[in-house]
C-alpha cells in the first residue's frame, strides 16, 4: 500500500481524530488560562489559607506525573462519586496539569511589573481588584506571552495522553489504524507530522499574533 | 501599635484653622534602622513646603507616608483634621482600615519621580483612568476634564500618545495631570525632575508654577533644585537624619541658615552646580 492509498483509505479517521484533539487542546487550554489565572493570583493574596490552596494545588499538579494524574480522574473520582465523561475527564486532567505551570507563569510576570505602577494605581486610590485588572495584569500579559506559547505547545502534546482513556483523539486514532494494519511508520508517522504542524504552523503562529496585538495595545507597535 | 501608646492623640482636630497635614510624633523604622524619629510637622491649606536634606535623610519616605504607601511605626497623621494612618473607635484610635484609608487617601496625590505613567493606555486614558474607575465619572466628563489639564500642562496635542512615545518632561507632565484629575486637597512631588534631562526641567517646574498660581492646593514637594525651592515655596523644611533640623521660609534658610549642618549643606550644594 502506498501512503497516498494509506491516506485515501484512513485520511477520514486521521482527520476526525485531529479535530479532537485541536477541540481538546482548545478547551484544556481554556481551563489552564483561568486556573492559571486564579492560583497565580492566589499564590500572593494576603491571606495565608488561600495562598496555602494554591500552593498545594500547584504542587501536586507539577510535582506528579500528568498520566497518573488523568489515571486519577477517570478511574479514582467516579469511587468517590464524581464522574467524568472520558473526553471531560482529558481535558479536565491536562489543563488541571498545565495549569499549575501557567500559575507560577502567571505569578511570574506579575511580580515582574515594576513596583512603582502598583504604588502609581494606589496613589490613584484604586481599589485592589482594580489595581491588578485594569493595571497590572494587562502589562502581566505581554510579560508571560512568550512561556504561554511554550507552554501550550506542551499543553497539546500532552493531550495525546488521552488516548490512553480512550478518547478517540489523534494518537488513539492511529493507534487503532496500527493495531489493524500494522503499518506503524505510515501510522505513528503521520501523526509526527500532525502534531507537528498543529504546534509549528498554528498555535506558534497564533501566538504571534496575539503578542502583537497586546503590543499594539501598548502602544508599543 | 496599642491603644495606650495612642491615647494621647486627639480623635480630631481641633483649632481654625486646623492645618491640612498634620504629623504628630510620627515614627519610621526598617528593621533596627529608624529612618524618621518621632516628625512633627504641620502644613497649612494652601500651603507649599518644600523638604531639602541629603541622600538618605528620610525626604522621599515622610511623602510615601503621606500617601500610604508605608506604615507607620509610631504617632498619627492627619490630614483634613482627620487622622489618616488611624481611625476612631469608640474614645481611641486605631489602625485605620481599607476603608477609612480609601476615603483618606482621595484628599492626596502624589507624582513621582519616575512618572509611572501606565504604558497601556494613552496620556488621556492615564488621565481618564482615575475619574472613571475611583471617582465613577462619566467617559465624557472624565473626558472633559482630562482635556482640560491636558491643555493646562501643554499636552493637548499628545494626549493620544502612549507613554513609550513621551519624552521624560512631557511624561511627567501628564503625570501632574493625572494626579490632578482626582481633585486632590494635598499634592505631593517627589524629586519629580531628577530623571529629567536638564533642558527639559524647566517645562515640568513651570507646570508646578502654574498650580501653585492657579489653584488652590496644599503641596509638599522633595527637590534637589534649589533655586525652585527658594523662588515657589512658602516654606523649607531642612531634612537631617530622619529629623527637621531646621525650617523656615525661603529667605531665612537659604539667606541665613542658622545650623551647622544646613550651612554645610547649601555649601556643599552649592559646590555642586
Ligand atoms: N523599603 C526600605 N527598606 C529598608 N530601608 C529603606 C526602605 N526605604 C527606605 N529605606 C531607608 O530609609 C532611609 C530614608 O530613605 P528615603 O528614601 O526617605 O531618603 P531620601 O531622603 O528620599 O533620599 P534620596 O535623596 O536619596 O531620595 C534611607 O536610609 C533608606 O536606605
Ligand atoms: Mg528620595
Amino acid at each position: 500500500m502506498s501512503y497516498f492509498e494509506f491516506l485515501g483509505q484512513y485520511g477520514d479517521r486521521i482527520l476526525s481524530g485531529t479535530l479532537v484533539t485541536v477541540v481538546l487542546t482548545v478547551l484544556a487550554a481554556l481551563l489552564a488560562i483561568v486556573i492559571a489565572l486564579a492560583a497565580g493570583m492566589m499564590r500572593m493574596a494576603p491571606n495565608p489559607l488561600v495562598r496555602g490552596v494554591a500552593t498545594v494545588y500547584i504542587e501536586i499538579f507539577r510535582g506528579t506525573s500528568l498520566l497518573v494524574q488523568l489515571y486519577w480522574i477517570f478511574f479514582v473520582l467516579p469511587l468517590f462519586g464524581i464522574t467524568f465523561e472520558k473526553f471531560t475527564a482529558g481535558f479536565v486532567a491536562v489543563g488541571m496539569n498545565l495549569g499549575a505551570y501557567g500559575a507560577e507563569l502567571v505569578r511570574g510576570a506579575i511580580l515582574s511589573v515594576p513596583r512603582g505602577q502598583w504604588e502609581a494605581a494606589l496613589a490613584l486610590n484604586m481599589s485592589p481588584a482594580k489595581r491588578m485588572w485594569r493595571v497590572i495584569l494587562p502589562q502581566a500579559v505581554l510579560i508571560m506571552l512568550p512561556p504561554w506559547g511554550n507552554l501550550l505547545i506542551e499543553l497539546l502534546k500532552g493531550t495525546a495522553l488521552v488516548a490512553l482513556i480512550a478518547v478517540a483523539d489523534l494518537m488513539f486514532q492511529v493507534k487503532q489504524i496500527n493495531g489493524t494494519t500494522f503499518l506503524s511508520a505510515e501510522s505513528f508517522g503521520t501523526a509526527l507530522i500532525i502534531y507537528y504542524i498543529l504546534a509549528r504552523f498554528m498555535l506558534t503562529p497564533f501566538m504571534r499574533w496575539v503578542e502583537r496585538i497586546m503590543q499594539r495595545k501598548l502602544g508599543r507597535a | 501599635m496599642n491603644a495606650q501608646y495612642l491615647s494621647g492623640f486627639p480623635l480630631k482636630l481641633e483649632g481654625d484653622p486646623v492645618p491640612m497635614v498634620s504629623f504628630k510624633k510620627v515614627t519610621k523604622s526598617y528593621g533596627s534602622l529608624v529612618v524618621l524619629d518621632s516628625l512633627d510637622l504641620d502644613i497649612a491649606e494652601g500651603e507649599m513646603v518644600t523638604i531639602i536634606g541629603p541622600s538618605g535623610s528620610g525626604k522621599t519616605t515622610v511623602l510615601r507616608m503621606l500617601m500610604t504607601l508605608e506604615t507607620i511605626n509610631g504617632g498619627v497623621i492627619y490630614v483634613d483634621g482627620e487622622p489618616l494612618t488611624h481611625m476612631p473607635s469608640g474614645n481611641e484610635l486605631v489602625p485605620a482600615n481599607n476603608r477609612h484609608l480609601r476615603r483618606m487617601r482621595s484628599k492626596i496625590g502624589m507624582c513621582f519621580q519616575h512618572f509611572n505613567l501606565f504604558p497601556h493606555m494613552t496620556a488621556l486614558e492615564n488621565c481618564m483612568e482615575g475619574p472613571v474607575h475611583v471617582l465613577g465619572l462619566s467617559k465624557k466628563e472624565a473626558r472633559e476634564r482630562a482635556e482640560e489639564l491636558l491643555a493646562m500642562v501643554g499636552m493637548a496635542d499628545k494626549r493620544d500618545q502612549h507613554p513609550s512615545r513621551l519624552s521624560g518632561g512631557q511624561q511627567q507632565r501628564v503625570a501632574i495631570a493625572r494626579a490632578m484629575a482626582m481633585r486632590p486637597k494635598v499634592m505631593l512631588f517627589d524629586e519629580v525632575t531628577s530623571a529629567l534631562d536638564p533642558e527639559v526641567i524647566g517645562e515640568v517646574t513651570n507646570v508646578i508654577r502654574k498650580l501653585v498660581a492657579e489653584h488652590h492646593l496644599t503641596m509638599l514637594m522633595v527637590t534637589h533644585q534649589m533655586g525652585f525651592a527658594k523662588d515657589i515655596s512658602d516654606r523649607v523644611c531642612f531634612f537631617y537624619g530622619g529629623r527637621i533640623e531646621e525650617q523656615g521660609t525661603p529667605e531665612e534658610l537659604f539667606g541665613n541658615p542658622k545650623r551647622e549642618r544646613t550651612q554645610q549643606f547649601l555649601s556643599a550644594v552649592k559646590e555642586a552646580i
